[in-house]
């Protein structure tokens, strides 16, 4: 699936680095702990989260994770979203709250990826 | 490249939010040198987990990136309150992160557990009230 995939799945609205909407994700990881997304998270993930902060974006970029999307309706300040535009990391926003969102995800065929 | 390379970065105090800058700085150089990606990322979130220790639990502090032409070694050096047990500490789940840090997504006491995976060889020294300095090396 493509971040576009995601973004109409979602009925997300996309709020920067439009030009990666065609970048392929395979698994998908749901979490406001970044500590858990740091140890678990494998790459070409999407980043389902509630939590909004420049340490989000950060960690996605370290974890080589292909697009965050921000649940119920959350919108990142303009710095965390001028680090996300800095990074080129696509940032989406859903109305959908994240049990929704990740279940969406899951019935059209994203995985939590697998155990190393 | 037959020099090692050295990077220094100073991780300023108490700033949370910039926690990753030299993380993510050391990603960009180590993309332009053309290391393996694999590589890359084990480096940068050992690093990263590291830099955000140290500006949540030890007041920041420098780090030393050397990259030699077989391994990166990173060394973050802090003068913070030290590590009482560090046994404890490399335990997953160990976490003294007060609820706020919680409430920004960190303190589930995976970190240093993870900077040990992601790196070949680790070692710390801590000395209480004195600091801590971990050593990372990742082989190329
Ligand atoms: N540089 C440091 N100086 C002082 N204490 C530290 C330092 N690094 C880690 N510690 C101590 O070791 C504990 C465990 O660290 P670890 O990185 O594993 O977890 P955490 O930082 O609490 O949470 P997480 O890394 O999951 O966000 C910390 O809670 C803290 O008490
Ligand atoms: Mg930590």
């Amino acid at each position: 699936m493509t971040v576009n995939d995601i973004k109409e799945l979602l009925d997300a609205k996309v709020l920067c680095c439009e030009e990666f909407l065609s970048n392929e994700v395979h698994t998908a990881c749901g979490s406001d702990m970044m500590s858990d997304v740091l140890a678990f998270v494998k790459d070409q993930s999407v980043l389902i989260t509630g939590l909004c902060n420049p340490q989000v974006i950060r960690t996605a970029e370290m974890m080589d994770i292909t697009c965050i999307v921000f649940v119920r309706g959350k919108v990142p300040d303009e710095m965390t979203l001028q680090l996300a535009k800095e990074r080129n990391m696509p940032v989406l926003s859903t109305a959908r709250k994240m049990f929704e969102a990740c279940g969406i995800l899951y019935t059209n065929g994203l995985s939590g990826g697998k155990e190393n | 490249m037959n020099e090692a390379i050295k990077l220094e970065y100073t991780i300023s105090d108490d700033d949370f939010t910039r926690a990753g800058e030299a993380s993510g700085d050391l990603k960009d150089k180590l993309k332009k040198m053309g290391v393996d990606p694999a590589v890359i990322r084990k480096v940068v979130i050992a690093m990263y987990e590291g830099e955000i220790n140290m500006v949540i639990h030890a007041n920041g502090g420098k780090i030393t990136v050397t990259i030699t032409t077989d391994e990166i070694i990173m060394e973050l050096a802090d003068k913070g309150p030290g590590i009482p047990d560090v046994k404890l500490a490399m335990q997953e789940g160990f976490s003294t992160a007060p609820d706020n840090i919680r409430s920004l997504g960190f303190g589930a006491g995976m970190g240093l557990p993870n900077m040990k995976k992601y790196s070949d060889e680790m070692t710390v020294e801590t000395q209480q009230g004195v600091g801590t300095t971990v050593t990372m090396k990742v082989k190329l």
